[in-house]
């Protein structure tokens, strides 16, 4: 049974929005009472997927979903897809252009980070298709 | 101690009109905005190069005081504006960013925890 859920259109390249979602999502969680140390997590997944999904994918969604005692972060692409996910796993790991690296992006450290600030942490991913990242909290 | 005090002190010039009175708790000195990202704290003052308006997106999610541009730079209007939007201060000063965190280091400003 899921009670919330909020989905987000990201842009890929498009810088000036980057965040935005994330913000939206953390001011939800303020609004339903979600512990100020839950909601500090939530964001680094939340931004951490929304700056992929602008910067290394060809677009896609960044979704919240509550059930209770569960908090979803997902993310969903059109692709490229991953082919490797051990090595997309490993810490400095990054295909970022060197454009994108001169704005401080680029350290290799978005999904290490987010596994570090998760309960729960997936991905699926099918090469020249589509990759859904899961970051997944327990509120009880 | 607030971010006007702050920007006094560096004697640094305060961007925005919103956030002059957040209250600072800690620093921190970064460019690359995922480490930030993981280690940011509320009321944290953020001395970086960047100056794009993702600054203000990682400043806001995690409740930060202030961020403050090194060697006089200055960010974009729409980015200050941002800024306004988010209540965090901007600062800029003319100073190294190794010369600023020395003079928030003498204020009493602690690393970030
Ligand atoms: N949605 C995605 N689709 C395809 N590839 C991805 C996606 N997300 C991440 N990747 C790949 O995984 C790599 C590592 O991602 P990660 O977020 O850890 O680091 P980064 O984005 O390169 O740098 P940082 O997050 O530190 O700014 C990326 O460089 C990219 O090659
Ligand atoms: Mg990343």
């Amino acid at each position: 049974m899921t009670i919330y859920t909020e989905e987000f259109r990201v842009e890929r390249g498009n810088f000036q929005e980057a965040g935005s979602a994330s913000s939206k999502i953390k001011r939800t969680l303020k609004k339903m009472g979600i512990s100020p140390a839950i909601i500090r997590e939530v964001a680094i997944s939340s931004y951490e997927l929304e700056l992929n999904l602008v910067i290394h994918s060809l677009g896609g969604t960044l979704k919240l979903s509550i059930d209770g005692s569960q908090l979803l972060i997902i993310s969903e692409d059109m692709g490229p897809g991953i082919g490797d996910i051990e090595l997309v796993m490993q810490e400095g790991y990054s295909t970022a252009s060197e454009s994108v690296r001169a704005m401080g992006f680029g350290a290799g450290m978005g999904l290490p980070n987010i596994k570090r600030h998760s309960h729960e942490f997936s991905i699926e991913s099918e090469l020249n298709k589509s990759t859904r990242i899961v970051a997944k909290y327990n509120l009880i | 101690m607030t971010v006007k005090e702050l920007c006094e002190k560096l004697g640094g010039k305060l961007l925005t009109q919103a956030g002059g009175d957040n209250d600072i708790t800690c620093g921190c000195s970064c460019d690359l905005l995922s480490w930030v990202m993981a280690k940011g704290a509320p009321g944290c003052a953020w001395v970086t190069v960047q100056t794009h308006m993702n600054v203000i997106a990682v400043a806001s999610l995690h409740d930060m005081a202030c961020v403050i541009c090194p060697e006089g730079l200055m960010p974009d209007e729409n980015v200050l504006k941002k800024a306004e939007e988010e209540e965090i201060a901007v600062i800029s000063s003319g100073d190294t960013g190794y010369a600023i965190c020395c003079k928030m280091h003498e204020a009493g400003i602690m690393p970030e925890r």
